[in-house]
């Protein structure tokens, strides 16, 4: 008899989706690493450069010490009690911690928290929210969770009744969305960006492809935005915005409002502006429209991916669903406590006045300036190379280069099984120790090949990327040339 | 415009269906309570630290350490942190590389599972592959996760212990599974009949269910009983005779309060029957920091381990882990001083001690204390809590009860659960949260508060119970 729980015989949804980030070509980078701990000369490379995720502190970027120092005070409580951490620990720091384990009952950071996490954190959030935005929030309205992701995924579950159920979703999209769709056995309706004008979201397109899924019997229930744009890089202009706004509150869709890197904007001509803020700027609150905005301390500039920390605020719901949204929560308990207060932190930072606000302004411009270099430097070499086109990353941690591959490569691949994009990259790897992210890993307009390659590699390890990766580029289209 | 996307009429159906009492109506109403100036005392979860607990020194100390690096290279480090503590924190940063603030492999910090397999190693006396250990945001999540991959409809059905801790049926529920239960035997100090289970099964596969798994709690949540070897050894013929892979939920394996059953682990039972049921029982255990005498639930770590899964389907359920990219790397630091604690020699070996021992001695004097205390009341009959950190007393309710219950639109447990809130200030979850036989009630409240505060709330229990009662056996019928 067979084992109960075989690939052939568990859930078809869990064979079905697919999260590229971590995926095959990943799993071969790590092969190859640990063939070359064992013997140096085992490749052509002496080291693996990860570009494949945006997990900064992985490839050397430090975190901002004032949040570590508020972070291991509330981790171990006895330190505020010994006259040495005066000597160790900024003032402020001190004062910080102290001030959030007076907001958690019984300064247990050890205990399970409201199951929307700490309601004095929630407090701090929500004023953070309104000092960035201009409009209130209701600190009733955040879900802290551990990560972004699982607030996706919670939202994933509540909207999808069936496979006809649809989410729009961008193409290129970050494949969380389209994993967690397969997932709970949903339909994704791709809605494409336009790679010609800066990968641009035409509203347009948006109607196009909600008539087209509608056609087919699919109930489109929410609309999916990145900005800034993962892998996409683009950060959207506020009347693209309104527009989005527009179409969602007369379709009646939930705005799924993906806004982890609204720290990470690289050019001065855009700014970030929160769909929360556009729509209230518009004059429409709980009434016009459903909107749940993510966020996350794994982005921007404190890059804290470790902890995961992050939240979801909803707004437009009512009572009887936001009752089942808390049900949802409370089946988990909680988020990790320590990921809930760095996501306070997140919020709000130190101000002027503080003592560590000049070294906190010092890190946190430092990364954001070094981020915006290396966007540059890689976006220029991309675009040096025969037969590539890389639009600008304004905004997020990637660059989603296209590749005109030769006719005679993709029948390589064509052979070999693979994707053209995956096959380049799978080359790139095994001749370099590059990892790049395969464009299909992120949906791309047919016939197109992309890759994601991240901009986080310290500044000092660039020009070994882009050398190696120039020279294997001309080595490639010298091999496949029609 | 008509119904919008996230109106309550078109939410998907099995949200709406979840049921967790844990965080349900009792808890809610003794929230409201305590806003308005309520003393209340929560004994609705097993959260040990929200009662006063106090977490261990030395892990504390330790994620300090690697919260803040900085310290580490200070020459005063030594004054505020002892050198065993500063040792082990250079040790888990070595292990990962960009320290807290990276995700680490999806799996979890490579060298923490190689801590966690040695630990089984040590417990079991049979080696455990690293590999097929997954660390998670809490246990719960690997529940979850485990469920999903298992669940492939409403045809496909789980065995689950009633009473229950009900992640199972709220899981189940979500996953548009179907719940076979099994009751465990109150007057055997819910000890776990193969008979009922058999039973359950044949109920189910008439009624067209593929029964795919089976849930054991060892030791149990809400009911306390820990299995013994004989036992363990029905279920798991039972699970390889029936084609089950087993579920084996061993959260409270540190939490004993008797000597003649101590901890067990379901896989060293396994490899002890030897083949070829070690070779073909398909299982998965689950572990955490939250429970023990470490109580850490906050900080949501724990761990799956999988034995006799296949190589393909162990490659899905790592798929579904890199979506979330990786579990909290502090949780997994915790993870790796749980099972490696300091040992004998160490400078903070006898502060780790003393500090256990008095947390686990206190837990099992407050075990016999609360059950003593329901034992002396009217009409409520208590099982000893064997482990885990609950207590679930029978509460006979008399039937001019039920039928004021039904008057105010309650389940009886929930009504006696809310007078009992309102009158004293006691918030338990109600049985019927946790699923018992018909007609028959309880309540479930953790043996966590404060040893000192401990005959205060049983009087208080006594007085209002004893007058509850009174009042509703004197009612004419």
């Amino acid at each position: 008899m067979a084992p109960p729980v075989t690939v052939n015989t568990i859930n078809p949804k869990v064979i079905e989706c697919e999260y590229a980030v971590r995926g095959e070509i990943v799993i071969l980078a790590q092969k190859l690493q640990d063939e070359i701990k064992i013997k140096l000369e085992a490749h052509p490379f002496e080291e693996i450069l990860y570009c494949n995720i945006g997990n900064p502190q992985s490839l050397g970027q430090q975190p901002i010490t004032f949040f570590r120092e508020v972070l291991a005070l509330c981790d171990h409580p006895p330190l505020l009690d010994k006259s040495e951490t005066q000597g160790l620990f900024s003032k402020d720091s001190i004062q910080r911690a102290r001030k959030i384990l007076d907001q958690i009952p019984g300064r247990a950071t050890g205990a399970y928290s409201h199951s929307q996490g700490i309601k004095g954190l929630r407090d701090t959030i929500a004023a953070g929210i309104e000092a960035r935005d201009g409009f209130p929030a209701d600190p009733n309205d955040i879900f802290l969770t551990d990560g972004a992701s699982p607030a996706v995924h919670m939202m994933m579950q509540l909207l999808i009744r069936s496979e006809k159920d649809g989410i729009l979703c961008p193409i290129p999209q970050y494949p969380l969305y389209s994993a967690s769709i397969a997932l709970h056995g949903g339909t994704l309706v791709p809605y494409y960006l336009d790679e010609a004008t800066g990968w641009g979201l035409e509203v347009s397109d948006l109607k196009k492809q909600l008539e087209a899924a509608k056609s087919k019997g699919i109930d489109v229930r929410a609309l999916v935005v990145i900005n800034p744009g993962n892998p996409t890089g683009q950060v959207l202009a506020e009347e693209n915005q309104k527009e989005i706004v527009k179409f969602c509150k007369e379709e009646g869709l939930v705005l799924l409002a993906d806004e982890v890197y609204q720290e990470n904007v690289y050019v001065r001509k855009k700014k970030f502006h929160s769909f929360k803020k556009v729509s209230r700027s518009m004059g429409y609150d709980e009434k016009d429209i459903h909107l749940v905005s993510f966020q996350s301390v794994s982005k921007g500039y404190y890059g804290e991916c470790g902890k995961r920390g992050g939240y979801m605020e909803i707004t437009g719901f009512g009572a009887d669903v936001r009752e089942h949204i808390y049900k949802l929560a409370s089946v988990n308990l909680c988020s990790n406590i320590s990921g809930q207060i760095l996501a306070s932190l997140v919020m709000s930072p130190p101000k002027a006045g503080d003592e560590s606000y000049e070294s906190y302004i010092s890190e946190r411009d430092g990364i954001l300036s070094s981020l915006a270099r290396r966007a540059k430097t890689l976006e220029d070499a991309f675009n040096k190379l025969e037969g590539v086109t890389c639009n600008k990353a304004e905004g997020a941690m990637y660059l989603f280069p296209r590749i005109n591959l030769p006719e005679k490569a993709i029948k390589a691949a064509g052979e070999a099984k693979t994707a053209p994009d995956a096959f380049y990259c799978r080359r790139l790897l095994t001749e370099t120790g590059i990892v790049f992210v395969p464009g299909s890993g992120f949906r791309q307009v047919p016939g197109t090949w992309h890759f994601r390659c991240t901009i986080l590699p310290q500044e000092e390890k660039i020009p070994a990327v882009v050398t190696r990766l120039t020279d294997f580029h001309k080595r490639f289209m010298n091999e496949f040339r029609d | 415009m008509g119904v919008k996307a996230l109106d309550y009429e078109s939410l998907n159906e099995n949200v709406k269906e979840v049921q967790y009492a844990v965080r349900g109506e009792l808890y809610l109403r003794a929230s409201e309570l305590q806003k308005e100036g309520k003393k209340i005392i929560f004994t609705n979860v097993g959260n040990p630290h929200a009662l006063g607990q106090k977490p261990l020194t030395f892990p504390r100390q330790v994620i300090a350490l690697c919260q803040a690096p900085f310290l580490l290279d200070d020459p005063n480090v030594g004054q505020l942190f002892p050198a065993d503590a500063i040792a082990r924190a250079r040790h888990y940063l070595s292990l990962t590389p960009g320290g807290l603030g990276a995700y680490s492999d999806s799996r979890g910090l490579p060298g923490i599972r190689k801590e966690v397999a040695e630990f089984i190693e040590r417990r079991d006396g049979y080696s455990s592959d690293p590999e097929l250990i997954f660390l998670t945001d809490g246990a719960s999540k690997g529940v979850m996760q485990i469920l999903n991959c298992i669940i492939r409809g409403q045809g496909d059905g789980v065995l689950v212990p009633v009473p229950q801790y009900p992640l199972y049926s709220a899981t189940i529920s979500l996953y548009g599974g179907s719940l076979v239960p099994y009751y465990l035997e109150e007057s055997a100090n819910w000890g776990l009949d193969v008979n009922n289970l058999r039973e359950s099964v044949a109920q189910a596969r008439f009624n067209g269910i593929t029964v795919r798994a089976m849930v054991i709690i060892n030791p149990g949540n809400p009911t306390g009983q820990c299995l013994s070897e004989a036992n363990l050894r029905e279920v798991l013929n039972f699970c390889h005779r029936e084609n089950l892979v087993l579920l084996g939920d061993e959260v409270y394996q540190q939490n004993i309060y008797q000597d003649e059953r101590p901890f067990i682990s379901s896989r060293k039972v396994l490899m002890d029957m030897g083949q070829p049921i070690s070779k073909e029982v398909q299982l998965v255990s689950f572990h955490t920091v939250s429970k023990g005498y470490w109580g850490e639930c906050g900080q949501r770590g724990g761990y799956f381990e999988m034995t006799n899964i296949p190589p393909k389907t162990v490659d899905e359920i790592y798929k579904i882990s890199s979506i979330s990219l990786s579990p909290n790397v502090p949780a997994q630091i915790f993870m790796g001083l749980m099972v490696n604690p300091p040992k004998a020699g160490d400078i903070s070996y006898e502060q780790y001690v003393r500090e256990s021992k008095g947390i686990l001695e206190s837990l099992r004097r407050r075990a016999r204390m609360m059950t003593d205390g329901f034992n002396s009341c009217k009409n409520v009959v208590c099982n000893f809590t064997e482990g885990a950190m609950y207590s679930f007393p029978q509460i006979r309710l008399p039937p001019k009860a039920i039928e004021a219950s039904k008057n105010a639109g309650k389940v009886p447990d929930v009504f006696y659960c809310l007078k009992l809130l309102e009158a004293t200030g006691i918030s338990t979850v109600p049985g019927s949260g946790f699923g018992q036989k018909e007609g028959v009630f309880h309540l479930r409240t953790t043996i966590l508060p404060a040893e000192e505060d401990m005959p205060e709330i049983m009087s208080s229990f006594k007085k209002f119970n004893d007058e509850f009662m009174e009042q509703y056996e004197a009612v004419k019928i």
